[in-house]
């Protein structure tokens, strides 16, 4: 039943994913319904899935990396689905919904097998600090797409060719803005996450800080989205500088992520 | 009695000369009269505007015109004469009737196409026609002007150039910027194209308008009609930390705002996006400004590329537009040379020829079985009549008179000769 939602949720995204991209090219009304609709529904059902792990396995089920990419997918597709509600962005869901389905992708490839809780992760702190960070890093994602999209903008007006999607993508203004509120929205996030990892970290190793890949990494994230958020406020780096400093925050989240994984090393096993 | 031009424009003449001798506000008026009274001058049009300065006439002898005109524009401006002789230009008939064709139909225009100089050139003879110092001559010069100028319009796409070179600084803001009207706005400079995107820009909804200009006149001039703030030129630079939008157009020679300036400007207001239009040819703002990050630079060539890259389709149009104006140098020479005597007295004689031929054989049909000598002498009474009638206005017409047109054309409407069809 789990396996099935999930493959149905990944299915919907992969959907959402085709049209939106042909959306590049050509966009009626039609296609963005379809596109819209099975990113809703896909949603849903993968919210489905995530309370039906949840039930089996008796624990929040961010505990191991297939888990986790799916919950981080979850977040950021929630995210898109606000923005979109409030802002209306065009041509958003072309940019955001393949690195849905990538995420996604790389979740079904991972091993779902549902292990016993090891001791360390039977802690309230699993719930919030997990969430916590998937939503701070769910918006990161989100600032990283935006920021493409700067970058992609700024270039026709930059080179003064104005073909492709310049009649299509929102001003500059809008996608920097957007970017912005992104980051100071994922950044006391990202922050809580890491108090409370730090805490939760005490109470299960005896100590704060272990200097873990993890935690390091996730204090160079840290450092640089405070970077972007002090540059921009002190020495005015907007537009540009902005959107590759935000990609480039986003890449370190990844390699975090998933490089850290791959080397098996550190404190910071289950994830 | 021929057209008479002499004038000058952005091609000829920088910023500074122009304004010299430009006729604004109620000096316009004044000069008008002025002009007018001039012994050489017989109908008189002045054209002012910020790219041009020109003045339209009905003269006798256009070497003797151009001196009075000159002298008359020093004086007037209070310039030196010598400086007009280099400056201006002058035609007469055929290249005078060309050139203001041309200047209606705004192919003469800094931005070919833009369509307020057909307004301008409207109003400039609507004063002529309230002050009355317009005859036929120049009346039939502007009513031909304006019908050619509406031809080339819907029959070339030259004015869809310039509407879309706004058009298109517009759509280009909105993609800078979220929210014009939040946005404040510099004119820098003035001229026919940078006020036509102005305009544009200010009827898309900006927050705040700033004029400035060379001469803090203009500026509050044209603050006030853009219902903006004046700025003096000193400040513009200053004024730029808070500014968005730019549209330059100063006609100065060299550049105003240059890179390291620019880069101030962006310090202090924290890399906000600026985007900045320059018109001006040559360039007033340093091309390289480009390259900094957050400001958008665009000249006209940029926006031209914009609109339309296909240079061969615009040359094409401009051609078109060209041939529109020989085809109606032709019909308005045809109506000129009818206005010349020669002609009318002949068509006056044949007109009366072939009334008393009418009449005589009308009454050589009623009466029948008179003799030879009898015929003779009423055809030497008939031919008696009609030349002691058509005498004084053949006569009149021969005289070397000043209004000789009006004349002509009295004549011709009150004996009903058919000249030359010229509907307008």
């Amino acid at each position: 039943m789990g396996v099935i939602l999930f493959e149905l949720a990944l299915t919907l995204y992969f959907a959402a994913t085709i049209v939106s991209v042909t959306e590049l090219f050509k966009e009626s009304k039609i296609t963005s319904k379809i596109t819209i609709s099975s990113a809703v529904i896909g949603f849903t059902i993968h919210t489905a899935s995530i309370i039906y792990r949840y039930v089996t396995a008796g624990h929040i089920p961010i505990t191991n990396p297939h888990e986790a990419t799916s919950f981080f997918t979850w977040c950021i597709v929630l995210i898109f689905f606000i923005l979109q509600s409030k802002y209306k962005i065009s041509l958003l869901s072309s940019f955001i919904m393949p690195i849905v389905f990538i995420l996604m992708l790389s979740s079904s490839m991972l091993s779902r097998e549902i292990k016993p809780l090891s001791p360390v992760l039977q802690s309230y702190w699993l719930g919030i600090h997990t969430v916590f960070a998937f939503l701070g890093n769910a918006a990161f994602a989100m600032a990283f797409c935006i920021g493409f999209m700067y970058l992609v903008q700024e270039h026709y007006v930059k080179s003064k060719r104005l073909g492709g999607l310049f009649e299509r993508l929102p001003s500059l203004q809008t996608l920097d803005e957007m970017n912005y509120r992104l980051i100071t929205f994922g950044f006391p996030l990202l922050t809580l996450a890491i108090i409370t990892g730090a805490l939760w970290a005490e109470s299960a190793w005896g100590r704060f800080w272990n200097w873990d890949p993890r935690e390091t990494w996730s204090l160079i994230t840290w450092f640089i989205y405070a970077i972007i958020l002090h540059a921009r406020l002190v020495a005015g780096w907007r537009g540009k500088r902005a959107a590759l400093l935000s990609m480039i925050g986003f890449l370190t989240i990844i390699i975090a992520f998933f490089g850290i994984k791959l080397l098996r090393k550190g404190l910071h096993v289950f994830l | 009695m021929k057209i008479f031009v002499v004038g000058l424009n952005h091609k000829v003449a920088d910023v500074e000369v122009r304004e010299k001798l430009a006729f604004n506000g109620p000096k316009l008026e004044e000069g008008l009269m002025r002009f007018r009274e001039l012994p050489e001058i017989q109908e008189a049009i002045i054209l002012s505007t910020c790219n041009r300065v020109e003045l339209y006439a009905n003269v006798n002898d256009a070497a003797k015109a151009s001196e009075s005109v000159k002298t008359f524009l020093a004086e007037f401006h209070n310039i030196n004469r010598t400086s007009l002789d280099t400056a201006l230009y002058i035609y007469d008939d055929i290249s005078a009737v060309r050139h203001v064709f041309r200047v209606a139909s705004s192919l003469d225009s800094m931005v070919v196409g833009e369509p307020q100089i057909l307004g301008q050139l409207k109003d400039a003879f609507d004063l002529a026609l309230s002050k009355k110092t317009t005859g036929i001559l120049l009346n039939r010069l502007m009513k031909k002007a304006i019908s050619v100028a509406k031809r080339v319009r819907t029959e070339t796409r030259i004015a869809e150039n310039a509407v879309s070179i706004s058009f298109a600084a517009v759509e280009l803001a909105k993609k800078i910027f979220t929210d014009l009207s939040t946005r404040v706005f510099m004119l820098l400079g003035a001229g026919e194209m940078a006020e036509l995107a102005a305009k544009h820009l200010i009827s898309n909804g900006v927050k705040e308008v700033l004029v400035s200009n060379r001469t803090f006149e203009r500026a509050c001039e044209l603050a006030e009609e853009f219902h903006g703030r004046p700025v003096r030129f000193e400040d513009f630079i200053q004024e730029m930390v808070r500014t968005d939008i730019i549209i330059c157009s100063t006609g100065a020679p060299h550049y105003i705002l240059t890179k390291t300036q620019m880069h101030k400007v962006m310090k202090e207001r924290k890399q906000r996006q600026v985007f900045i239009i320059d018109i001006s040819v040559p360039r007033n703002i340093d091309p390289e400004i480009n390259d900094l990050d957050n400001v958008y630079l665009y000249n006209v060539d940029d926006l031209q590329g914009v609109v339309d890259s296909n240079m061969f389709e615009r040359q094409k149009e401009a051609q078109k537009a060209e041939n529109i104006i020989a085809e109606e140098i032709e019909t308005f020479l045809k109506w000129l040379a009818s206005l010349d005597s020669v002609p009318t007295i002949i068509a006056l004689r044949e007109k009366a020829e072939e009334v008393r031929k009418e009449e005589l054989d009308k009454l050589f049909h009623k009466i029948q079985g008179i003799g030879e000598k009898e015929k003779e002498a009423i055809e030497y009474m008939a031919t008696a009549i009609m030349n002691k009638l058509i005498h004084p206005p053949t006569a009149a017409l021969k005289e070397d008179s000043e209004n000789k047109d009006i004349l002509v054309a009295t004549i011709k409407r009150l004996y009903g000769i058919e000249g030359e069809k010229n509907g307008d």
